[in-house]
């Protein structure tokens, strides 16, 4: 374990991609949480299924894979969606969840029906472009690490700046904009954010499972505070645990997609908060209740045989 | 009401029209309010007192009608209004504690990426003294009573130090220490000079609680004092069959719905 764990650092390409998905998880986590505490946890899913007719069209222009045109293409179709779902939701009946649900699938048949077409074509077949589905962090060259790293460090930055703008978003938009906050444009911020998050991570953790990285590890960090910047620290932790052990799992190599394994860690760092997180979690809940029964049945007891005895209870 | 000093009135609103989906909710409204006053706006479910209060705030949009707060817009006045939303508005379980959401009332004040500092959380602390919540001030939102959560809400509204203030249903079902705390500081306010504008469900303490009246139902049906508005007669008119008056002892009870 620890021989593979040296060796996997040792590899200097290897440490690169490690310390890129570390550093997205850790910037996804922390934008995921406003998101998440906003109940937009959806939003995330739809930006990063609507990213794929996004690269593919990215492809289909320039015949060449190039990290930072793709991450403009999946920037270009995730607003295009989110513009859809706002006009859905706002010219007819249809409520939120299902018009991201009718956005997102939509985008994702058109990027599948344009992937399968690239796949068959001459210069298409070599793309590596079928890897953008559940992500292969080892395909990443330098210069994607480097966007990576760009990406998460814009995130952290941010949500420093503005930690204080997006709380009062997030917890009470209507008094945020009754003290004059303009909150449409911290609104289209966030957006704009959790896009590039998406936009980012999805070369290395892939379009289908990328959303997770912005929920999971927001709704893990929950569990262990009532303090919003300490639970932005622990989702950046959780996101970067994720993140760096699935990029380093799926270079064992027989062909396990980073994707995937990301999302297992995530989901099992989810799953360990909330059963042994202090105060929220199940376990310490179900221990509180037992000393709270306990201590109720020992006074009445006590009350009991004080009434026995003929005496008042003390 | 008080058509001779709408100049510099707290707040004046004018031909107020606002609809949802075609749908008329609040219409051709107009009222100026007196200042230094604890104003109810009251009227059956439905009337469109919270939405006039947000259109008023900019929250909905109008479809036509003016407001102007001070003599001026309330863009340039917002700084001088303080609003109390409704308490089920917002997300109770969100993670921070009373102090924290009190010294949301002074981000406006604050200006950008400026964090609020000693001064701000000596304010917050004095401020959630004022409403008998200094002992609470380190818990967790979630762990407050319905009470103590409106409590808060209003001492966040306090700490913007505005002159006027926009409540909406801030006793709705809270417990009797929070209605009388609420009311201690709607008079300490009215002292300060203040003027309270209140939607109220609770007909029954209109004459004890405040000195103006607005019946809203769709339409101002009247704005004035309390001894000469809050009449059976209009408000009849403002409930329609809805409202019963029930006597008993020789005293005048209303019953809205």
């Amino acid at each position: 374990m620890l021989d593979w764990l040296i060796s996997l650092w040792s590899d200097p390409n290897t440490r690169w991609i490690l310390l890129g998905c570390m550093l997205l998880g850790l910037g996804s986590g922390v934008i995921g949480s406003f998101t998440f505490l906003r109940r937009e946890s959806l939003l995330g899913d739809t930006l990063a299924h609507a990213a794929l007719p996004g690269v593919c069209i990215a492809f289909m222009l320039n015949e060449v894979k190039s990290a930072s045109l793709f991450l403009l293409g999946a920037l270009f179709a995730g607003i295009a969606a989110v513009l859809c779902v706002s006009a859905i939701t706002r010219w007819t009946k249809i409520k939120s969840d299902a018009s991201m649900g009718i956005v997102l699938t939509f985008f994702f048949g058109v990027g599948t029906v344009m992937l399968t077409h690239i796949q068959h074509s001459g210069s298409g077949s070599q793309s590596g472009l079928d890897k953008y589905l559940f992500g292969q962090a080892a395909a990443m060259v330098t210069s994607d690490v480097y966007i990576l790293m760009g990406v998460s460090v814009l995130l952290i930055v941010a949500a420093i700046l503005l930690f204080k703008e997006f709380k009062l978003i997030s917890f009470d938009p209507g008094f945020a904009r009754g003290i004059g906050l303009p909150v449409g444009i911290l609104e289209h911020t966030m957006l704009i954010l959790t896009t590039v998050a998406v936009a980012a991570g999805i070369q290395a953790v892939g379009v289908v499972l990328v959303a997770a990285l912005l929920i999971t590890p927001a709704a893990a960090a929950r569990y262990w505070t009532d303090r919003l910047p300490v639970m932005l620290a622990f989702a950046g932790l959780f996101g970067a645990l994720s993140g760096a052990s699935g990029a380093a799992i799926s270079t064992l190599g027989e062909g396990i997609p980073t994707g995937p394994v990301t999302v297992l860690v995530a989901t099992l760092l989810f799953v360990l908060s909330l059963l042994f997180a202090p105060g929220r979690g199940w376990f310490s809940k179900i221990l509180r209740h037992r000393n709270l029964k306990s201590t109720y049945a020992q006074s009445a007891e006590r009350s009991a045989l004080n009434a026995a005895e003929g005496g008042t209870p003390k | 009401m008080n058509q001779t000093s709408t100049k510099n009135a707290p707040l004046t609103v004018n031909g107020m029209t606002i609809a949802y989906q075609r749908k008329a909710v609040v219409e051709d409204v107009s009222f100026t309010l007196p200042e230094g006053k604890l104003i109810a706006l009251i009227g059956p479910n439905g009337a469109g007192k919270s939405t006039l209060l947000k259109a008023i705030l900019g929250l909905v949009p109008s479809i036509s009608g003016e407001v102007s707060i001070y003599g001026d817009t309330y863009k340039k006045m917002r700084s001088r209004v303080g609003y109390v939303p409704q308490r089920e508005s917002v997300d109770w379980d969100f993670p921070t504690d009373a102090l924290d959401v009190v010294m949301m009332g002074r981000y406006g004040h604050l200006g950008w990426i400026k964090r609020p500092g000693r001064k701000e959380k000596e304010l917050a602390m004095n401020t959630l003294d004022k409403v008998g919540m200094a002992d609470f001030a380190r818990r967790q939102i979630s762990q407050l009573s319905g009470g103590q959560q409106q409590r808060v809400f209003l001492a966040r509204a306090l700490v913007q130090e505005a002159d006027l203030y926009v409540m909406d249903e801030p006793f709705a079902g809270v417990d009797a220490a929070t209605e009388k705390a609420i009311i201690a500081l709607l008079s300490e306010l009215k002292q300060a000079g203040k003027t309270v504008l209140v939607v109220h469900h609770d007909l029954s303490t209109v004459d004890e609680y405040f000195d103006h009246v607005l019946l809203l139902n769709k339409k101002l049906i009247a704005a004035g004092p309390v001894n000469t508005t809050f009449t059976p007669e209009l408000l009849h008119e403002t409930y329609g069959g809805k409202l019963a008056i029930v006597s008993s002892d020789g005293k005048k009870a209303l019953v809205g719905e």
